[in-house]
């Protein structure tokens, strides 16, 4: 692919002390794009992105390839990766009630972004900072920026945690399930501020997810993950075209509105599925 | 058994905050009836104030007629059952499944015990060997399971649902929801179910109620959902969002 991101090839990882690798001969490469991973809990998902960030202390990571622009994240040392962590490449947690730091304001919170990876004063900061929350429509940041973790909503916190992680300007971001503990109404809205500022910035997006709807909806690409592997790859507009029978199921399995009633598909997992490619 | 839930000017505070001012409902026999609206809203609180689990609100609530409040313990228990949203939290780590279905019935001084407690799990679609599994040998959906057999073991007549999905994958989500349809067509049960997903609403529900800070905007067929025919600006913005979310604007 032209102009990639990141390029990852043949990447397995295992836990330390575990007998089975949780993510297998996974790859991929990434331009700057929206490349949604969607599967269910313990599909290996989350610990992919994990991985890129250098984020598994203890856990085996092994690739063919695990390069982000220039630079080769597998034989990176952890000084050299405090440089890219947050600054190039940064990942946004679910739920900011509990990756936001209970006990400091806000503002300060995302100004630290600033002050560690720029050489700038507080006041420089500071003015970074309110531009940045502004930028994630917070009506009033000047406020907000003295505002605690507990004192703001759930929709507003999340803004702030994409105002925090966009405001180094990286050029690859990780949405790890960006908006799955926050209402449908504010949903969207946090899902439209994010889908902007990386569109206008030509920022490359991972979006993690287990919500097919999201990432039909605010992807270019899918890959479907299954017990580790990646069992398929679409691109988003060609979901229901879908052909493993492991997306086909989830798809079927989802009530929609305006549905039938009938029974639900329910899937009917095959061992296959953990081996060889398509069905 | 079947059985109506009639909830008249239902209110409660917690301390100085009003978290329910004044919410009306009625549900009939054998109904599934859906509770949305963003969290915070008291759609939770509304179904722990029905089973008495918080018990200092003021209003009516009737249960088939009765008064739960002048229902003793017993009665009540046999009437009206819970399940709760997160199965990995709602079973006790270290009761089997044998004593988590054990204690109702001993409580409640039924015979045949081993006989119920393996229809209550071949009624959820569990083998009967389960019977001896720990929470931690269950996955997520068959410790849902295993909730909704402690639920289904006094053979109540109604069911709260307090999200009973929503901790679930979606194809866990599908067999779960599959189950609960299952038993409300052979036993007639009636169903109040919390979520915030409409489109678990249209497929299990006859109609729902839109509650935004403790107060019920409006009740709605679950017909309104698909072309949108709320008529109240905060039940009019859910629904729009949910079919937006959903790809059907």
């Amino acid at each position: 692919m032209q102009d990639a991101i990141l390029d990852v090839k043949n990447l397995s990882i295992r836990y330390n002390g575990a007998s089975e690798d949780a993510v297998r001969g996974v790859s991929f490469t990434l331009g700057r794009e929206r490349l949604g991973i969607v599967g269910e809990s313990g599909s290996g998902k989350s610990t992919v992105g994990r991985a890129l960030l250098r984020l598994l202390p203890g856990a085996r990571v092994t690739a063919d390839r695990l390069r982000f622009e220039d630079v080769d994240l597998l034989d990176l040392s952890e000084r050299e990766m405090l440089k890219v962590r947050g600054r190039r490449m940064s990942m946004i947690l679910q739920d900011p009630k509990f990756s936001l730091n209970p006990i400091q304001r806000v503002g300060a919170q995302v100004a630290e972004t600033y002050l560690r990876h720029f050489p700038a004063n507080k006041a420089e900061a500071r003015a970074k900072t309110l531009e940045m929350l502004a930028a994630v429509r917070i009506r009033d940041p000047e406020r907000v920026h003295d505002l605690y973790p507990h004192e703001i909503s759930g929709g507003m916190g999340q803004r702030v945690m994409i105002a925090m992680m966009l405001l180094a300007d990286p050029d690859l971001v990780i949405a790890d399930e960006p908006t799955s503990a926050l209402d449908v109404t504010v949903r969207l809205q946090v899902l439209n501020i994010l889908d902007g500022l990386v569109r206008d910035r030509g920022i490359g997006l991972i979006m993690i997810s287990h919500d097919l709807n999201l990432v039909r909806n605010f992807c270019d690409r899918v890959l479907i993950m299954y017990a580790g592997r990646v069992v398929e790859t679409l691109d988003a507009r060609d979901m229901d075209a879908a052909e493993h029978p492991y997306t086909r199921g989830l798809l079927a399995a989802q009530p929609r509105i305006g549905g039938t009633r009938g029974p639900l598909a329910v899937l009917d997992r095959r061992p296959e599925w953990k081996e060889g490619s398509t069905p | 058994m079947t059985a109506s839930v009639e909830i008249e000017n239902l209110s409660i505070s917690f301390g100085t905050v009003k978290v329910l001012p004044s919410v009306s409902f009625s549900v009939a026999p054998g109904e599934c009836f859906g509770l949305v609206g963003e969290s915070g809203s008291g759609k939770s609180t509304v179904l722990r104030c029905v089973s008495m689990l918080t018990d200092f609100w003021s209003g009516t609530v009737r249960i088939g007629g009765k008064d739960v409040r002048s229902l003793p313990l017993a009665e009540r228990c046999r009437l009206l059952q819970m399940v709760f949203q997160d199965p990995y939290g709602s079973l006790h780590p270290r009761q089997s499944v044998r004593t988590v279905l054990a204690e109702p019935l001993r409580i409640h001084g039924l015979g045949d015990r081993e006989a119920r407690m393996r229809q209550a799990l071949v009624d959820v679609g569990l083998p009967v060997d389960f019977l001896d599994r720990f929470p931690h040998q269950l996955s997520g959906g068959q410790r849902q399971r295993v909730a909704i057999a402690r639920a289904l073991i006094l053979e109540p007549a109604v069911l709260l649902l307090d999200e009973p999905t929503s901790a679930l994958d979606v194809s866990v989500q599908a067999e779960i929801l599959n189950l609960l349809a299952r038993l409300r067509e052979m036993r007639g049960f009636t169903y109040i179910m919390v979520t915030h997903d409409l489109a678990v609403v249209d497929h299990m529900c006859d109609r729902f109620a839109v509650m935004q800070s403790g107060e019920v905007t409006e009740i709605l067929p679950r017909s309104a959902i698909a072309g949108n025919g709320a008529t109240h600006p905060y039940a009019r913005e859910l629904i729009g969002a949910s079919l937006e979310y959903e790809g059907q604007r």
